[in-house]
């Protein structure tokens, strides 16, 4: 191992950046529940965001869960039940790229609209633009890696697999990573980095997806009192007793 | 049976003069900030016109409201729940800003930093979205009057329902207003919209609202409520909507909308209803029989078998009587001219409306016929088709069954109340003939003519046990959380400039200091009045004041 820069990125800041994470959603979750929201932003347009964001996030969903495959389940399981590597690797590569194709192009069509579409720009913040940028950069990184798999040799689940579960294992093995080829490593690095970003955007918007809604009735009804949320009264304001009007 | 109790409001049409004055008081109130520039809880349209936000009457367009499935079931028109979650990502029949109108503001700053020149300076218009010139072209309420109606009347979606024969000819036979809040339905597709889950009806009183710390912007009540009332704030990404004025009604007082209405046509008051039958309501296959259908619904709170039932589901003892004197019970069930909007929505709406007899008063008068004898009044409804098609197709789903005896009962208190007033001779049979004894018109015209203020709101205030609550609402406010108008006890944005955003924080009063306005000599500020700027260099101001 390199030393100290290489403990740094494959150890300490995969650790920091999910701390920020988790308690970062904690804290967003507590203190700006008002502020949890994808932000819509289809009231100023919604002809390219119509097939855009769609492809997008069916796109990113896919990907998601391709991630979960690849990342989080052991080569040794699917060798288990019978998978081989040639198999694994021909599914990997066309329903990943097929899933990056549309991630990507729906992202295109996102930040198009974003940049060109004047009130969209104007209802861009700061923050969307740095989450666009690692986003984006993380998306483009993942896609060539993808690509690489046609003729690379690298086998990710032998080295990178190994080492995102071992951090979740508490018992992380940094070295695996630092074999690892460049593009695989930005990848990682800057996927932490969005990581740590998340709380702090409207990317919070994905952890409270509805899927309840499909279970709960369609009318409720809540009494006035299990909505008394308010706050603690405000210094500085005096209670003034007062009794309702009556008629 | 399953007793509970809906705070609901009848409007009626004949009195609105078009004024807009309820608009601009809720909004005043409610949206009057960055974000909610399209936002009217309340909006007056031109009838026959095509509302607002444009056409929303068009279901076929908009899938608002509930539809009836092939087995007769209520389902979404927009989609059912998987639908919902597979079209998340874009809303496939959300209306567009354009929809409502593009905010805008005027630079004003031009008419004072422009320099000497030949011609005045103007403020152009700006656009709130963009920040550059723009053309007004639209507003809630552009198309006011007959502004809009040669232009866009033919996009009235009712009117295209009505007929193809006269169209160009309804603007000289009748026009009236329609003021509308939410609904507040008993069974609203906003809710069922909802994939969060974060709006509710409240239990003790039926009011809709959205819990702001849920909502999560998914945007997919927009297109459920087919009333068009959920409205999208452009900046907090929050959906917000008619509140009935829940921290006003709590505490016995009347909506603003109503509160300041000039026409006095608002009324306010209880129903109690079954819940268990809603769902079957809602579902009843002919859409003629929807208006029926929804009035099954209401109990009779004069029964003693409802009260029972009501103080078993603890509705309270001065709720039930309230719900006796509610003017909502009389005009909707007593004296059956109350109509509901839209009943083939399926929402069961509980804002309802008393027709406007006036087109017809007018086109009768404007013969030179005698404009409030009954005989021409029946005759000139039976005549005038298409008002009342088109009535009908707002009130009861196009069955003008309803609306003709509707207009007939009101075309009747006119007569047998001028006889009186004339101190004629009262004729026993104007009242007969429409169902009526001489002294139910009395009774109908006392509420409708006069309409006092103690008759037109019977609001029981919320309840004594939850006193303590209460005070929160009347001395704190209820409103004051994130994105409220009562946030932060003061709207920010009024600071704000608009284009720009972001604002200066409303700082902190001092503590301790009570005002009196009562000895305020009018000089000055009184102390405590406002805050003091942490700004050292500002005026601290405080000339009057004890
Ligand atoms: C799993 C459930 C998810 C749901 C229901 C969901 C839903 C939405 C919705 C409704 C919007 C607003 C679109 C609009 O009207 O402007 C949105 C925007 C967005 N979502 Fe998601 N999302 C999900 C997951 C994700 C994931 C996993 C990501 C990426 C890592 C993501 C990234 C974004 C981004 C970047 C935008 C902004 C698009 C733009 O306006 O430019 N979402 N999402």
């Amino acid at each position: 191992m390199d030393g100290i820069l290489d403990l740094f990125l494959w150890l300490i800041f995969p650790y920091i950046a999910l701390t920020i994470f988790v308690l970062g959603h904690a804290w967003r979750y507590m203190y700006d529940k008002f502020g949890w929201t994808s932000r819509s932003s289809q009231m100023y347009e919604g002809d390219i965001l119509r097939w855009a964001n769609p492809m997008f996030h069916f796109g990113i969903l896919a990907v998601f869960l391709g991630h979960v495959m690849g990342l989080g389940i052991p080569k040794a399981w699917t060798d288990a039940v019978g998978v081989s590597e040639g198999m694994y690797h021909f599914m990997a590569i066309s329903i990943g790229a097929i899933a990056g194709v549309f991630t990507i192009v729906g992202f295109i069509g996102l930040v198009y609209r974003r940049r060109f579409t004047k009130a969209v720009m104007g209802a861009t913040t700061v923050m969307d633009k740095i989450m666009y940028l690692f986003l984006g950069v993380v998306i483009l990184l993942g896609l060539m890696n993808t690509a690489s798999q046609v003729v690379g040799e690298y086998n990710y689940r032998e080295g990178v697999s190994i080492w995102f579960r071992s951090i979740f294992y508490f018992n992380p093995q940094p070295e695996l990573m630092v074999g690892a080829p460049l593009s695989f490593q930005l990848h990682a690095i800057t996927a932490i980095a969005l990581f740590a970003l998340w709380p702090f955007t409207r990317l919070v918007h994905v952890f409270t997806a509805p899927l309840g809604y499909v279970f709960r009735p369609y009318v409720l009804y809540r009494t006035r009192d299990a909505h008394e949320g308010s706050r603690a009264r405000r210094r500085g304001w005096d209670k003034v007793d007062t009794i309702p009007r009556r008629r | 049976m399953r007793v509970m109790a809906q705070m609901a409001m009848v409007m009626n049409l004949d009195k609105c003069i078009g004024c807009h004055t309820c608009s601009v008081t809720c909004k005043q109130v409610w949206t009057n900030k960055s974000g909610a520039e399209h936002i009217w809880f309340n909006n007056v349209e031109t009838r026959p016109g095509q509302g607002y936000p444009r056409t929303y009457e068009d279901q076929e367009r908009w899938k608002g409201g509930w539809t009836l499935n092939k087995r007769g079931q209520l389902k979404l028109k927009a989609g059912g729940r998987l639908k919902n979650l597979a079209t998340i990502f874009a809303a496939p029949y959300l209306p567009g800003i354009k929809d409502y109108y593009e905010p805008w503001t005027y630079d004003y700053e031009n008419l004072t930093t422009a320099p000497a020149q030949q011609n005045m300076p103007v403020a152009r218009p700006k656009s709130l979205l963009t920040g550059e010139n723009t053309k007004v072209t639209g507003s809630s309420n552009w198309d006011d009057d007959l502004a809009g109606s040669v232009e866009h009347g033919h996009n009235d979606p009712i009117l295209r329902k009505v007929s193809d024969k006269i169209k160009f000819e309804y603007e000289q036979a009748f026009m009236f207003y329609l003021p509308r809040i939410c609904e507040h339905c008993l069974n609203p597709s906003c809710v069922a919209s909802c994939p969060t889950g974060a709006i509710y009806k409240r239990e003790e009183d039926g009011i809709v609202l959205v819990d702001q710390d849920r909502c999560r912007g998914w945007r997919q009540c927009v297109t459920g409520c087919p009333y068009k009332k959920m409205y999208f704030n452009h900046k907090t990404g929050k959906v917000e909507k008619c509140t009935f004025c829940y921290p006003r009604i709590e505490v016995g007082q009347p909506t603003i909308c109503s509160e300041t209405c000039v026409g006095r046509l608002r009324y306010l008051g209880l129903m109690l209803y079954d819940a268990d039958r809603v769902l079957e309501a809602a579902s009843t296959p002919d859409e003629h029989g929807l208006y029926e259908a929804q009035r099954s619904v209401f109990l009779d709170p004069n029964d003693p078998e409802v009260v029972r039932e009501a103080l078993a589901a603890g509705i309270p003892e001065d709720w039930i009587a309230a719900a006796r004197r509610s003017p909502i019970w009389a005009l909707i069930n007593t004296y059956k001219v109350a109509l509901p909007l839209h009943p083939e929505y399926r929402t069961m709406p509980m804002v309802w409306y008393i027709p406007p007899l006036s087109p017809v008063v007018d086109a009768v008068s404007e013969t030179g016929e005698d404009g409030e004898r009954q005989e021409n009044l029946f005759a000139a409804i039976d005549r005038l088709r298409i008002p009342i098609e088109y009535l009908a197709e707002l009130f009861t789903a196009g069955d003008t069954g309803p609306v003709d005896i509707v207009l007939r009962k009101l075309a009747a208190m006119r007569s047998y109340m001028r006889d009186i007033n004339m101190g004629w001779e009262t004729n026993e049979s104007i009242a007969e003939s429409v169902g009526m004894t001489g002294q139910e018109i009395k009774d109908m015209y006392r509420l409708l003519a006069i309409a006092k203020y103690e008759e037109r709101y019977v609001i029981p205030p919320a309840h004594y046990e939850d006193a303590h609550k209460l005070e929160n609402v009347a001395t704190e406010c209820s409103l004051d959380v994130d994105g409220g108008p009562g946030m932060g006890g003061m709207d920010v944005s009024f600071a704000e400039h608009p284009a720009r955003g972001g604002g200066t924080a409303v700082p902190d009063r001092p503590e301790g200091v009570r005002i009196n306005l009562l000895n305020w000599d009018g000089t000055g500020t009184p102390d405590g009045l406002f805050p003091d700027s942490t700004d050292a260099s500002a005026p601290s101001g405080s000339v009057g004041g004890p």
